[in-house]
């Protein structure tokens, strides 16, 4: 409890738009590591089909990274 | 023809080069000062008025300002060479003093006027009015320079023009023939472009929207790259947020003038819905009009200013340590370049990619406003 308390007064903006960034990370691990997952099954079951599925994981990556890099912005914007 | 053009380019070159003034250049920190990584970092990332080579030569760019009094044009070299270092509110600041004008931050104001500067007893030499979060209160004339990132985009430009009307010249000499050096290269980018993005996603009225989405992709492809070449001076063209802005906002105009009647029911009227979840819907859609090319624009900027920061980051680990002792720097820099090189090599992919996905969405934005109905009765 006290130390939820600590946190809270040491936390400024700054503080606490690094835990943002932290967070948009994490977020964009999870999303591209799914789908980088599934991909590699799909590759797994068609190994014919490797170059097509290849190029979609990518395209779907650089969207879902989109996202994270939008945290990321508005967190750098509230440092600066 | 083709050794007047190589001729043409390195005198072009060896010209670029020889305009560059020696003087003294923009640095953050002075002998004593201790290194401000996030401040160097910045500086490097944003855009700037002039392209700083290395130590102290510089390319200045000419300052174009439109004032009360007319259009006012001088080199840079007027502000970098006269740096002000001042304290102001507790803090050290540094601006340029080019005389009749003042540059903080790569922003250009008027010089204050005698009445209006914050501390006149203390500092009568002053040129602030007042400054609010890092931003002059002072009046601002209206900023037309050529920075860097638009000196850049000419780079580009004639790059492209060069690289594409070679090309273009050689399909008509060779109608019917295989296709042969420059031409060769850049042929199955320009048919993947047509093959595999536009024709896909747009459907039959694709070869209408080829050329902007060509332009637009080898456009963004080349500044990408253009902002990799190190030493080169630093170009960030596509992380100014202006360029994608506009880039952006083509993208929405020709999807709002392309947009059909189906496209705009869909959006005031979405088909097969009940009318509580219309209401919902419909703000949503509206949004999404205006919402669409905006994330189109920051995905494209921040992604490009992220990789550059990032090597920026790896730069500033090893000056960080190098502040202790330099066999600190020495080996905390053989571990630093290996990252930087793969993080090079990392960009390198971004600057393709992220070429890809803006025309790849911005051909479906397209092909959504020219969509043809085809719901079953």
């Amino acid at each position: 409890m006290e130390i939820l308390a600590i946190l809270l007064q040491a936390s400024e903006a700054a503080g606490l738009a690094g835990i943002g960034a932290g967070l948009a990370a994490v977020a964009a691990g999870i999303g591209i590591g799914r789908i980088g997952g599934s991909a590699l099954e799909a590759m797994a079951r068609q190994p014919e089909e490797s170059a097509n599925l290849r190029a979609n994981m990518i395209v779907a990556a650089a969207l879902v990274e989109g996202a994270a890099f939008f945290a990321i912005v508005v967190c750098l914007m509230v440092v600066l | 023809m083709k050794s007047a053009l190589n001729n043409f380019l390195t005198l072009g070159l060896l010209t670029a080069f020889l305009a560059a003034t020696p003087g003294k250049s923009f640095s953050t920190a002075s002998e004593g000062d201790t290194f401000n990584a996030g401040e160097m970092i910045m500086h490097h990332v944003a855009d700037a008025h002039e392209i700083h080579l290395v130590g102290d030569l510089a390319i200045y760019l000419p300052v174009i300002l439109w004032t009360d009094n007319g259009l006012k044009v001088f080199s840079s070299s007027e502000f970098y060479h006269n740096p002000v270092k001042e304290e102001f509110g507790g803090e050290e600041i540094l601006y340029f003093d080019q005389g009749e004008f003042i540059m903080h931050h790569e922003k250009i104001y008027y010089a204050a006027p005698q009445d209006d500067i914050a501390g006149m007893e203390e500092h009568p030499q002053r040129k602030i009015s007042d400054m609010e979060q890092n931003h002059l209160t002072n009046a601002t004339p209206i900023d037309l320079s050529i920075t860097k990132s638009i000196f850049g985009m000419f780079l580009v430009i004639i790059l492209l023009v060069i690289m594409f009307s070679a090309a273009a010249r050689k399909y008509k000499r060779n109608p019917g023939k295989a296709p042969s050096g420059l031409q060769n290269a850049l042929e199955p980018f320009i048919l993947f472009i047509r093959d595999e993005v536009a024709r896909p996603s747009i459907g039959r009225k694709a070869d209408r929207y080829v050329p902007f989405l060509l332009t637009t992709f080898f456009f963004v492809w080349m500044s990408n790259m253009l902002g990799l070449i190190p030493f080169l001076g630093g170009f960030n063209i596509t992380g100014t947020i202006a360029v994608t802005a506009v880039l952006s906002v083509f993208v929405l105009i020709i999807t709002a003038f392309s947009g059909n009647k189906h496209y705009w029911g869909h959006i005031f009227n979405p088909p097969g819905v009940v009318w509580p979840v219309k209401l919902i819907l419909v703000p949503i859609e509206i949004v999404q009009v205006l919402l669409k090319p905006f994330v189109l624009m920051v995905r494209l900027t921040a992604n490009i200013t992220a990789g550059h920061i990032i090597i920026l980051a790896f730069v500033s680990l090893v000056l960080i340590f190098g502040q202790t002792s330099a066999t600190t720097a020495y080996g905390v820099g053989v571990g630093a370049v290996a990252f930087m090189v793969f993080m090079f090599f990392l960009e390198l992919l971004v600057a393709f990619l992220q070429a890809y996905v803006f025309v790849l969405l911005a051909a479906l934005y397209f092909g959504d406003a020219t969509h043809e109905a085809h719901h079953p009765a």
